[in-house]
């Protein structure tokens, strides 16, 4: 038994269950918010260190033996997931503390959280099928709930797209698992993996169509095209912090299911499976960057671009090589971090502004300077700039893709970069530089007790994660290839599991 | 080293204290750090030149083979110096010249930040380590063209300047990649002794492509030369320092740099020569053309970018010689004449050079600099702009590819360039004085002290070029052309071809001055073929790029969830139909034995409520048929034994209908909105989606590849899990975690509910 795996699910949930306890309490929900997420912060990172110094780390529940009962696997790609859910947890709540409306506040909104992160964090950990599909529910239900909090009309328009767009993943999802349930009795993750690639050749197409069906589900999870209109439908809706928090976790989720299960359980026919997932992840890169050019609402951009850099995550996943995945996952720590700090970042020009449209928007240049740093730091590290986080995790790809002699990949990838260059760029000149407009509107009331610094807090501490990922690129990278290592060789996996000679 | 080249960060960051510290008078104390570091550079002349190289190497990212290294030799102490050396004159100048201006504590962050970045450019040793400070240039020059941030016309100078070095960058980046991986190494000083690797390689014509195009975007070569005379947006010390003496050479340092392992082929002999030369008439050109004197130095600054370009892509010995030393003649005249034309601008309070005459008496200082930085532009003996020359001429002369085609542009650049130094040295300070915006005076002594050094320089170096010589330049050499057998420097070469070319350019030249207004005129109706020049390609590229973005948002992100559906539905369709009928033969012939009749009845019902639902116009009728389906479905749990599930369908479909129905007469009258064609198109879908999951089942029904873990449950049930219900055992034992999840479901879904019922957020607004 090892808690420390369990404890990434238990955390949130306990404090979930607590904070719907005192549900009256706004202060104590937020002091328990606070505590909760820093808490699933610490474990995150005794987690990943345990999880580096051991090994994968295996917990049987109820002491069933796998491949009986349900296992919780942690290995460095599951540990380095856990760390960003609670990194992004952390974060939002404390940004939560001064710009989440009372409202939200008397109507559950830190219960939601937290359950939100214990079905994130469960669907990193789990090692068995069927329980993953249990924490996609958890997520989908809870992330439904904070979408529609609040009740205005953008909303709820947005949350029908969400709704119904996941619910069609989770019906095929939960087809597919009825379908390998019914193929190999199985619903281990590990034993899949033995299972299948145990089967003989004439089988190996059945098993390929099955993937299918787990690709399309988890591509819309991951919001990847042609699957991705959700996303952009909906993040824009809800409150700032809940929009950073989705574009940092959400999507990664379906991103992790993809990383997990085309290299552990879908080894069978490689190539259609790398081809479809380099072409996908490719014009998703594009369709995503070309939505965040066309659009000239802050928050529009950020999301609409939040489906360009999937592609960069899946495009790594086809590639397939150490180097490549090793690319990918530091892609997706530093888009995280990012992307949910630039969100973050908008909803301070919110509150100095009173709007999200790059048109009403300018000035803030000179009325907040340090907030302009803080933008500019994440933002070229989005673009991939020098020699910030972004610009690693592109350089890693990149490498990769070259290796493999990926022209025309690599050539699409640098271009989407310049794009995305374009796009921030778009941000900076529109409400930074330009002069604020003479009929702008005025900002909106400011709620006793939710003082601007607590805003900044966040933004500075993920700026401050995105400059020290690229001067301490030697330890992120040496990280993330030993977890794309860990990938590559799916006996490590196997054997912490079931045991030597499976 | 490496904190030499930090320190230019750190004191940027130090600038918002210092400035609280000490307001106006922050210049001449930033000025202390590159003047320090002018002094420590210096400080290697003597070993550099005595053919030494200084190598240090720091610990980056050792895995991908970044390393924070650092060469200093020849070349990257030449440029070391100009940036460090010009970077004082441009500090002290600048907080003169913006004196008072808000933003100035942002000028300085950033140009300090700019001059570490380019200090840290030329002297890495590692390709991507160089990358990024090549990066940091792009943006800091970015964020200092666009430094009057709330004219537009800043804005998009500096966003195109950004794209198409940026652009450029990517492409470099490529190629410095493809390069480290045939090398096997990214450290340069180790690629630049085996070039042979590269050259063999059959990755060469990519390789030299990519970094072209890098090199010659930042470095402003035709076609892509647009951007630079745009970036004279930025205040002048900016144009000065960036876009003149500095950052618009990194493309040609890099081409320098990498000239023992990219050149020498005839690919590298012509594609430079040919972009260069081009490059170097088109700006003489349209300098030629302008009255602007900041757009008249910008143009300028593309002839030296091209022959400097041409030059390297010569490569003889003769060439990289006349390539260096004309490198260092333009850095000192041409800083000089953009603070000079800064002074101009600042005193007069216009930048048109027509409208300027007679302040020689008015500003003798900046009259002396002006003078002397623009003879050596036009290769005046015996300013160092003439030695310059001399050896240009000659190394064309030699050259052995495109030599005729190169030769008359250079003459004719050459011709050009004496009537352009006669129009900076002369209209402004001679003839009659002419009213100007504001009153002139002498510019203070922050903003003469630089071009004046400047200027004296170029006048020493030419009057005794065995200083730059043995200082500097055959170092410089060395480090790009290898050993040499006979690089010197001096004023006399004898009566020689080149010597002929000069005099004729001169008197050529000399009347191209005097008809400099009249001719002007006369080429007044090109404005309308440069309209459609790189300029209106890149506009229409952005053009193009936003109308495409729009135009594929609108179709893909068109608000329709019906439209999402169909497209999700059909990808799904796709991908698992082309696997299941290409990977593997599906399975249609299905047994009918043994289906019992009630089974059957069951079935059809199922179907036919189904097929109900869907097409009924009453609201209750499609309700109802649903919930046949639901009890259908209860029905066959039934009947394959699994009652406790049968009980559950049961009762969720009750619920479920009751709950409906209760909801349906609030609902608004049913209205039939979609086109027949519309629901045909549905249908098929739908019907596509429905059959190929059916066939899947079918198929996958028929195999068992393996024994399920159901036994496993079987036996344990009641000894381990101490009950009988295997199911209740599996549910709160084997697999407890998945209730515990599904609880929480349940418990979310109750605040959501409550949340969407109870709270309004526009009532908190108030």
């Amino acid at each position: 038994m090892r808690p420390e795996i369990a404890l990434p699910i238990l955390i949130p949930l306990f404090f979930g269950a607590l904070s719907l306890a005192v549900w009256r309490s706004r202060l104590a929900q937020r002091w328990l918010a606070v505590i909760g997420t820093g808490a699933l912060l610490a474990s995150g990172i005794w987690l990943l260190f345990a999880t580096l110094n051991q090994g994968p780390l295996v917990t049987t529940l109820g002491d069933w033996q796998a491949p009986f009962g349900i296992v919780l696997v942690s290995d460095l790609l599951g540990a380095i997931m856990v760390l960003l859910a609670g990194l992004m947890a952390f974060s939002a709540a404390v940004y939560s503390l001064a710009a989440m409306g009372e409202g939200h506040e008397r109507f559950g909104y830190y219960p939601l959280l937290h359950m939100l992160l214990a079905g994130v964090c469960g669907a990193f950990l789990t090692g068995d099928i069927f329980n993953l599909f249990v924490w996609f529910e958890v997520l989908l239900i809870a992330s439904f709930a904070l979408l529609i909090l609040g009740g205005e009309r953008a909303q709820m328009e947005g949350a029908i797209k969400y709704v119904t767009i996941n619910l069609i993943s989770s019906a095929v999802l939960l087809t597919a698992i009825g379908l390998v349930y019914g193929l190999v009795g199985s619903l281990n993750m590990a034993d899949l993996a033995v299972k299948f690639a145990d089967a003989d050749a004439e089988h190996t197409g059945l098993i390929t169509v099955i993937a299918m069906l787990f690709m399309i589900s988890f591509g819309i999870k991951a919001a990847a095209f042609p699957l991705f209109f959700w996303l952009p439908a909906s993040y824009h809706t809800p409150p700032v912090a809940v929009s950073a928090l989705f574009a940092g976790l959400l999507t990664k989720v379906g991103v992790y299911a993809l990383y997990r299960f085309f290299t552990l359980i879908f080894t069978q026919d490689a190539e259609l499976i790398q081809t479809i997932l380099i072409w996908g992840g490719t014009i998703t890169m594009v369709v995503g960057v070309l939505g965040a050019a066309a659009h000239f609402e802050f928050r529009r951009i950020l999301a609409f671009h939040s489906v360009s850099q999937i592609g960069y995550m899946i495009l790594a996943l086809g590639l397939m090589s150490p180097l490549a995945i090793a690319g990918g996952l530091i892609y997706t720590f530093h888009h995280s971090v990012v992307k949910t700090n630039l969100f973050f970042v908008s909803g301070v020009s919110y509150r100095l502004r009173g709007t999200h449209e790059l048109k009403e928007l300018g000035g803030l240049y000179r009325a907040a300077p340090w907030l302009s740093l803080l933008f500019l730091i994440s933002a070229l590290s989005l673009a991939g700039i020098p020699p910030l986080s972004g610009f690693f995790a592109k350089f890693v790809l990149v490498r990769g893709a070259l290796d493999l002699q990926f022209w025309v990949v690599t050539g699409i990838a640098l271009a989407v970069g310049l794009l995305t260059l374009f796009s921030m760029t778009k941000i900076w000149a529109e409400a930074f530089w330009k002069a604020a407009p003479e009929n702008a509107p005025t900002p909106p009331p400011v709620e006793p007790g939710q003082p601007l610094y607590l805003m900044y807090l966040p933004i500075i501490g993920l700026a401050a994660i995105a400059v020290l990922m690229g001067i301490f690129g030697e330890a992120v990278f040496e990280l993330a290839m030993l977890a794309a290592e860990q990938l590559e060789d799916s006996r490590i996996y196997i054997e912490a599991v079931l045991g030597e000679n499976p | 080293m490496l904190l030499a080249v930090l320190s230019g960060f750190l004191l940027a960051a130090a600038v918002p204290w210092l400035y609280k510290l000490l307001q106006g008078r922050i210049n001449w104390a930033l000025a202390l750090l590159p003047a320090g570091l002018t002094v420590y550079f210096a400080s290697f002349m003597p070993e550099i030149a005595a053919g030494d190289q200084v190598l240090v190497s720091y610990n980056w990212i050792p895995s991908l083979d970044i390393q924070l290294s650092f060469l200093l030799d020849g070349l990257s102490l030449m440029f070391a110096l100009l940036i460090s050396g010009i970077g004082t004159f441009i500090l002290l100048y600048a907080g003169s010249y913006l004196h008072g201006d808000r933003d100035l504590p942002k000028f300085y962050i950033f140009i300090l930040a700019f001059m570490a970045s380019m200090l840290g450019l030329v002297l890495s040793n590692n390709l991507i380590s160089l990358f990024v400070f090549w990066e940091l240039t792009s943006i800091t020059s970015y964020m200092l063209i666009g430094y009057h941030h709330e004219q537009l016309k800043s804005r998009k100078s500096a966003l195109q300047g950004l794209l198409v070095t940026v652009g450029g960058g990517m492409a470099l980046m490529a190629g410095l990649i493809l390069m480290g991986s045939v090398a096997g190494t990214y450290e340069i000083s180790e690629i630049l002794n085996n070039g042979d690797v590269i050259r063999d390689s059959g990755l060469y014509t990519g390789i030299l492509i990519l970094i072209l195009i890098g090199t010659f975007s930042k470095s402003a070569q035709v076609p892509l030369h647009f951007w630079l005379p745009n970036a004279m947006a930025a205040p002048t010390p900016v144009s000065a320092y960036l876009h003149s003496a500095t950052m618009v050479k990194a493309g040609v340092y890099l081409l320098a740099r990498l000239n023992p392992s990219l050149g020498e082929t005839e690919l590298w002999h012509t594609i430079l020569p040919l972009f260069g030369a081009l490059t170097m008439f088109t700006g003489m050109f349209l300098a030629y053309r302008s009255t602007e004197i900041k757009k008249i130095l910008a143009y300028t600054t593309l002839m030296a970018l091209g022959t400097l370009t041409m030059l390297i892509g010569i490569g003889t010995e003769l060439a990289i010689g006349a390539a260096m030393t004309f490198l260092l003649a333009h850095a000192l005249y041409k800083a000089s004449l953009f603070l000079v034309a800064g002074s101009l601008d600042h005193s007069t309070g216009t930048k048109d050079i027509t409208k300027m005459g007679g302040l020689a008496r008015i500003m003798p200082i900046t009259t002396y600099a002006a003078i002397l930085a623009a003879l050596s532009m036009a290769g005046i003996a015996p300013l160092f702009g003439f030695i310059a020359k001399e050896m240009l001429f000659e190394a064309v002369l030699e050259s052995n590819y495109l030599t005729s085609f190169l030769l008359v542009l250079t003459v004719a650049t050459a011709m050009l360039g004496v009537a352009i130094g006669g129009v900076i040295a002369l209209r402004p300070f001679f003839g009659a004085r002419k009213e100007t915006p504001s009153k002139p005076h002498e510019a203070p002594f922050a903003m003469w002290i630089g071009p004046a050094t400047l200027a004296t320089l170029g006048l020493l170096c030419g009057l005794l070029p065995f200083l730059p010589e043995r200082g500097i330049l055959s170092a410089a050499v060395t480090s790009v052309y290898g050993e040499y057998e006979s690089f010197y420097l001096t004023l006399w070469h004898g009566f020689n071809l080149p010597l002929m070319l000069s005099i004729a350019s001169i008197a050529v030249g000399v009347l191209l001055f005097f008809g400099w207004d009249a001719i002007r005129a006369r080429l007044l109706w090109l404005d309308k073929v440069f309209a459609y020049g790189p300029e209106r390609g890149y506009e229409k590229a952005l053009d193009g790029m936003n109308w495409t973005a729009q135009w594929q948002t609108r179709v893909l992100q068109n608000g329709y969830l019906r439209y999402y559906l169909l497209t999700i539905l059909a990808t799904l369709i796709g991908l698992v139909g082309y696997t299941l009928f290409t990977g593997y033969e599906p399975r249609l012939l299905f047994d009918f034995v043994g289906v019992q009749f009630i089974e059957a009845v069951i079935a059809i019902l199922i179907v036919l409520a189904a097929v109900v639902a869907a097409t009924t116009h009453s609201r209750l009728g499609a309700v109802v048929s649903v919930g046949v389906v639901g009890f259908g479905v209860a029905l066959v749990y039934v009947l394959f034994s699994a009652p406790d599930l049968g009980i559950t369908q049961v009762l969720v479909e009750t619920l479920t209908v009751l709950l409906l129905v209760l909801v349906l007469f609030r609902l608004p009258e049913f209205l039939d909105l979609s086109s027949t064609a519309a629901r045909m198109r549905d249908a098929v879908v739908a019907v596509a989606v429905g059959s190929l999951f059916t066939l899947l089942l079918l198929t996958a029904t028929e195999l068992q590849l393996h024994d399920p873990i159901s036994q496993f449950f079987v036996e344990n049930s009641e000894p381990e899990g101490h009950g009988r219900n295997i199911v209740n055992v599996i549910l709160v034992d084997f697999r407890a975690l998945d209730t515990l999840g599904e609880i929480f479901v349940l418990a979310l879904a109750a605040i959501g509910v409550y949340a969407m019922i109870k709270f309004r957020a526009e009532e908190y607004k108030k």
